[in-house]
């Protein structure tokens, strides 16, 4: 058993901390959400330079041979930075589907646009009825000749307006909930039929409708079979699930910082408001939260590789703790800031807002307690 | 013990709802159902408050002789539950619930008969100026300054988190003006001109991302603003006084009708929202959530009628009573926005900016979606301002509990 981090991951982490220190503050966080693209492809080419975006993939792709610990501790500071820069799904997400289970031909046409920071990734897979459940599937992927055709709608596809190329869910067979019969795409953002409806979300980021009409692909554009789509996008998810986790223990840890720095320098009544013992005790109770996702956080990245069922249990069981820690850590700071709190001028509201997103992306508290029970 | 109301009373209800019926147009309801912070645009507020006005129930809290709509306090129990239960517009309450009163007592008859109508009609809009920057909880400490310069003050300082001021033509301020003695006793009861040469605004932007000119708060900035001396509410240094009546004045507003019309709401969403294959209300999980918060405003609403039952007894509610309701109205309002969001799923991620402008149907995946995330946000507020719940519980263990 061992919780410590190696040196290549301390390392790691300094530099990504100092990165977000250096070119991330509060401000130009701001400018970069309000700019016209919402992100910065500036910033996105030092994620590549830095070797960010090679980190987590073995030698063989090109990659630095990382993995899910070194993705958690890039995650975490990227959160503390609220950085809204697609690292989530271009690289833990469908680079991660592409290492794992595409053909050397589809990693070798892929993966060298993504590690090299040329192309933006989506993973296009929930549904405007399916709710957290990945099985629930309409959008259809018909046969067609070597190829397929797609028809359908995607919802809320995470990072689609910046991206150039998306992995989409689509049922080849089956109906609509079955958990066979689920393909995998790779599907050029450009091709003909595809087009999307792209908006802000409330945290900051950006997504979109994305619908598909008769979109052909060929017949490589499938990564792995039809019955295998699933349990590849459900690892996914899960490895989804262990990256957010990271990312809001960035958020939590910041949250949970600025509150303690805030209540002992305002003064109410003639006292610093830390003085408060109701804050004092709020304040502790928002560190037990973090401290317990910590520890959850850990737990599910070292269990990513394991077993489908111990992974299920452990990415639930950790998706669980942090939309309730997040939540409460999130709720309080802005209590305990007062007016302040209710601000967009202080990052604050921010990571509340980030936090609320995160409970709700990849499954909210109800499903994965769930999921849970049942893994 | 009867929780029966009387014939008047239901024929009452009648009236109100009719009312409510025939007022509250269409325009308006959807401007209601899209807000993201309880406001709706300066024109529709107006237009609904004069409407009250033409009845003669702009001013429930009113003595009749100043225009009151001269309810019983269990008439005025129905009206507030049955406009919250319908979703009407709030009256704006600087005006004609914080500051009317306050010159109603203090003032002098040149100043009732130079505010009071305009109050009345919705001819002026007021804005409440208590809070400065280093000045929440510990209002007491408020440094704004106003000069004795012979015929006017001459005030310097700033006012924050000012709800509407953009839309205000007067402010009523709690001024510094004296440094002797203890605090509370040198502050003065001001009423400003908005358009006094020297004030200025400046929006405050709130978690839930108002739209241009929709800001709920502001920062008002006083640079060498001249007030005349007729202005002052009450005896100079003795505004502490008006500022504490305001506070007894303002007794307690029922909760429970808004959140069991919010609560139907989210009933209503999930019926419609699909999970696994079934409407969303038929997930137990989500309905055992939905049932506890159900349960919890059924709560709410017995506390009121048992408290507010009492006032018609000509009991008086008391700092306990009304901090209790306060705190736990708000802490319900947070936990049913938490839900309504939940129900939404994915649907509460995109961000609609002006939702008064757009309508359900161009909402982002879900007709009615966009102002659901934003609600959550801004409720936060709630358990914050008109005294945050931790001065609430502050109040009750200091007033009820002795300690
Ligand atoms: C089953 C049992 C076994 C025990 N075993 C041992 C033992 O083996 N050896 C031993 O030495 N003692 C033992 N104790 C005693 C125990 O340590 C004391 O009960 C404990 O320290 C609390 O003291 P008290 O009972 O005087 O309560 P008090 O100290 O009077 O506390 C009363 C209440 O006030 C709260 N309170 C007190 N101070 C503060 C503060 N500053 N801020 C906020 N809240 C406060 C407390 O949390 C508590 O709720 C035992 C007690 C129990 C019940
Ligand atoms: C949306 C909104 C609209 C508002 N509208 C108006 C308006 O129109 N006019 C106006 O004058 N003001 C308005 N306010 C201001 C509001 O009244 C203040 O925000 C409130 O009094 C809290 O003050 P503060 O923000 O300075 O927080 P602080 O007083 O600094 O409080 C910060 C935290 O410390 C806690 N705290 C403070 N003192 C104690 C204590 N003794 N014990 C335990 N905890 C304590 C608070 O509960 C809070 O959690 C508004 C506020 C908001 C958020």
């Amino acid at each position: 058993m061992d919780f410590s981090f190696t040196e290549e991951q301390t390392l790691l982490r300094n530099m990504v901390q100092s990165f977000v220190q250096d070119n991330y503050d509060f401000d130009s966080r701001m400018k970069i959400v309000r700019s016209e693209e919402g992100m910065s492809r500036d910033i996105w080419g030092q994620f590549a330079e830095l070797g960010l975006l090679a980190a987590p993939f073995s030698e063989e792709l090109g990659g630095l041979d990382g993995g899910p610990i070194d993705i958690m501790v890039i995650m975490e500071e990227l959160g503390r930075g609220l950085v809204v820069e697609p690292y989530l799904p271009t690289v833990v997400l469908c680079g991660g589907i592409l290492s794992r289970h595409a053909s050397p031909a589809q990693q070798e046409a892929n993966l060298p646009g993504i590690l090299g920071g040329e192309n933006i990734w989506a993973l296009a897979y929930s549904e405007p009825q399916s709710r957290f459940n990945a099985a629930d599937v309409l959008t259809s992927a018909k046969a067609d000749g070597v190829g397929y055709v797609l028809n359908g709608t995607k919802a809320v596809v995470a990072a689609a307006p910046w991206a150039d190329k998306l992995i989409v869910s689509a049922r080849i067979s089956g109906e609509q909930r079955d958990t066979n019969g689920i393909g995998l795409f790779i599907v050029d953002k450009s091709a003909a039929g595809v087009s999307t409806q792209d908006y802000p979300t409330v945290d900051g980021n950006r997504a979109s409708e994305v619908t598909f009409e008769n979109v052909a692909v060929s017949g490589d554009a499938l990564i792995g079979s039809a019955d295998t789509g699933l349990s590849i996008l459900e690892e996914a998810l899960d490895h989804g699930i262990g990256a957010i986790c990271a990312e809001s223990l960035g958020h939590m840890k910041s949250l949970n910082d600025a509150t303690v720095e805030y209540c002992k320098t305002r003064k109410q009544f003639g006292v610093p408001i830390g003085s408060f013992q109701v804050l004092q005790h709020r304040m502790v109770d928002m560190f037990m939260e973090y401290e317990q996702s910590v520890s959850m956080t850990y737990m599910v990245n070292m269990k990513l590789s394991e077993g489908e069922d111990e992974r299920k249990k452990a990415s639930s069981g950790a998706k669980v703790q942090i939309g309730k820690s997040g939540r409460f850590v999130g709720q309080e700071a802005v209590q305990l800031h007062g007016g302040m709190g209710m601000t967009e001028e202080l990052s604050v509201g921010h990571y509340f807002k980030r936090l609320t997103v995160i409970d709700t992306q990849f499954g909210n508290v109800d499903h994965h307690l769930k999921r849970f029970a049942s893994a | 013990m009867d929780l029966s109301y009387s014939a008047e009373d239901n024929a009452f209800r009648e009236e109100v709802r009719a009312f409510i019926k025939e007022a509250f147009t269409p325009d308006i309801v959807r401007e209601c159902e899209r807000s993201k912070n309880g406001y709706i645009s300066k024109e529709a507020h107006i237009t609904w408050q004069k409407r009250l006005h033409a009845k003669g129930w702009a001013a429930p809290n009113w003595p009749v002789e100043h225009g009151g709509a001269g309810f019983t306090p269990t008439q005025k129990f129905i009206y507030t539950h049955e406009m919250e239960a319908a979703g009407a517009p709030h009256t704006i309450p600087f005006g004609m619930t914080m500051v009317a009163p306050v010159i109603m007592k203090f003032g002098t008859e040149e100043q009732k008969a130079q505010y009071l109508p305009d109050i009345l009609a919705s001819n002026v809009w007021w804005c409440q100026g208590y809070s400065e920057p280093g000045s929440g909880s510990d209002l007491a400490s408020l440094q704004m300054k106003a000069e004795d310069k012979g015929d006017h003050f001459l005030c310097n300082g700033s006012k924050i988190w000012t709800s509407m001021a953009q839309h205000a033509d007067m402010i009523f301020c709690l001024v510094r003006t004296s440094n002797e003695g203890k605090r509370q006793q040198g502050i003065s009861f001001l009423l400003i001109d908005m358009n006094t040469p020297g004030v200025s605004v400046a929006p405050l932007i709130t978690l839930d991302g108002p739209a241009k000119d929709q800001q709920e708060i502001n920062q008002v900035f006083f640079e060498d603003v001249k007030v005349p001396k007729e202005n002052l509410v009450g005896n100079l240094n003795e505004g502490w006084t008006c500022a504490k009546y305001l506070l007894e004045f303002e007794r307690g507003n029922p909760y429970s009708g808004g959140l069991n019309r919010t609560l139907g709401k989210v009933r209503s969403i999930a019926s419609e929202v699909q999970s696994d294959g079934a409407a969303l209300i038929e997930n137990s999980d989500f309905s055992a959530r939905l049932a506890n918060l159900e349960q919890q405003v059924m709560v709410m609403e017995a506390t009121e009628l048992r408290i507010f039952s009492d006032v018609s007894a000509g009991d008086n509610i008391g700092p306990g009573s009304s901090s209790m309701l306060k705190t736990r109205g708000t802490e319900l309002q947070k936990d049913v926005s938490e839900l309504a969001m939940q129900a939404i799923g994915q649907y509460g991620l995109p961000f609609v900016e002006d939702t008064l402008a757009s309508t359900n149907e161009s909402d982002i995946g879900m007709a009615g979606a966009a102002p659901i995330t934003p609600i959550y946000f801004n409720v936060r507020k709630t358990s914050i301002y008109a005294g945050s719940n931790e001065i609430q519980r502050n109040i009750i263990a200091k007033a009820v509990l002795g300690l």
